[in-house]
């Protein structure tokens, strides 16, 4: 199957909300797995060369995703994602924020809201993620950071084609 | 769920404080609701100082003080026609805001490319 299913982001006027949306060419069950299941979350969510590497996950409301970023030399940096309610195979909601290794949020960053709804479109599946800060000034930092992540990746993935 | 990770912003601090400096006016201009009102203005046409005004119930020192703020940013840009000032939107600047999102977009689309060949082999 191709890949080739384009990642939308359209910016709330109120400039406190971020909608990203995305079509998959699997059935909702597959995709909700994927987005919620410890082992599967691991082989997607850290960007290359980046690992997402799990301390604690409880996907339930209430529970939470404690789990480290880990670069290739072994830098950690951690995150917790606070799940609020779920509605299998619909939709969940959640905060995520930065933290140190044992959950307790590290100052003077964002916390991120999160709606995730799942929809079944044809044999495929639309996620559609509403992402809503406290302030503008959490949305400006964000999409500040998710700059500076796009440009420290790009040249990840230089390096690993300069290696080739 | 995060849409990045902070290590990649401690990687690239020098990168950030750069891009702050340049990029911060521009965000808190259009963080308020006037001056985004103002923009929405004049995206449709030029206009003067008193027909913005016209607009809002606030006082013309408070919208004038708003357009200022635009201007120096310069997402708003004015001429001179005969005796009066027009104001119009700067276009490039607006793009220079949407570009500022690509990378953003570019993170979780590489990000969600991982997902698909998961989901292939699921």
């Amino acid at each position: 199957m191709s890949s080739t299913n384009e990642t939308k982001i359209v910016k709330d006027p109120s400039g406190k909300k971020l909608t990203v949306t995305r079509a998959f060419n699997a059935p909702v069950a597959k995709v909700w797995q994927a987005w919620t299941e410890r082992a599967l979350l691991e082989k997607w969510w850290a960007p290359k060369p980046w690992l997402a590497e799990t301390k604690t996950m409880d996907f339930k409301a209430g529970g939470f995703w404690l789990y480290a970023m880990v670069s290739p030399e072994g830098e950690r940096h951690w995150n917790k994602v606070d799940f609020h309610t779920v509605d299998a195979e619909n939709s969940f909601t959640a905060t995520a924020i930065f933290c140190d290794e044992n959950g307790k949020p590290l100052e003077d960053f964002p916390a991120m809201h999160w709606k995730n709804q799942f929809t079944a479109d044809g044999a495929g599946t639309t996620v559609t993620s509403e992402i809503s800060f406290d302030s503008t000034t959490g949305f400006d930092k964000i999409v500040q950071m998710g700059f500076e992540g796009g440009f420290t990746m790009a040249q990840g993935n230089l390096d690993e084609l300069l290696a080739e | 769920m995060q849409l990045y990770d902070c290590g990649f912003i401690f990687a690239t601090i020098q990168l950030q404080i750069m891009t702050l400096v340049t990029r911060r006016d521009i965000f808190q201009a259009i963080a308020d609701p006037t001056r985004r009102a103002i923009l929405a203005l004049l995206a449709v046409q030029m206009m003067t100082p008193n027909a913005i005004a016209e607009k809002f119930d606030s006082s013309r020192q408070a919208v004038s003080k708003h357009i200022s703020i635009l201007t120096e940013c310069g997402l708003v840009g004015q001429q001179q026609a005969g005796r009066e000032i027009y104001y119009h939107l700067n276009v490039s600047e607006m793009k220079t805001l949407d570009a500022w999102l690509e990378p953003f977009r570019q993170l979780w689309a590489d990000r969600f490319d991982q997902l698909d060949d998961l989901l292939n082999n699921l």
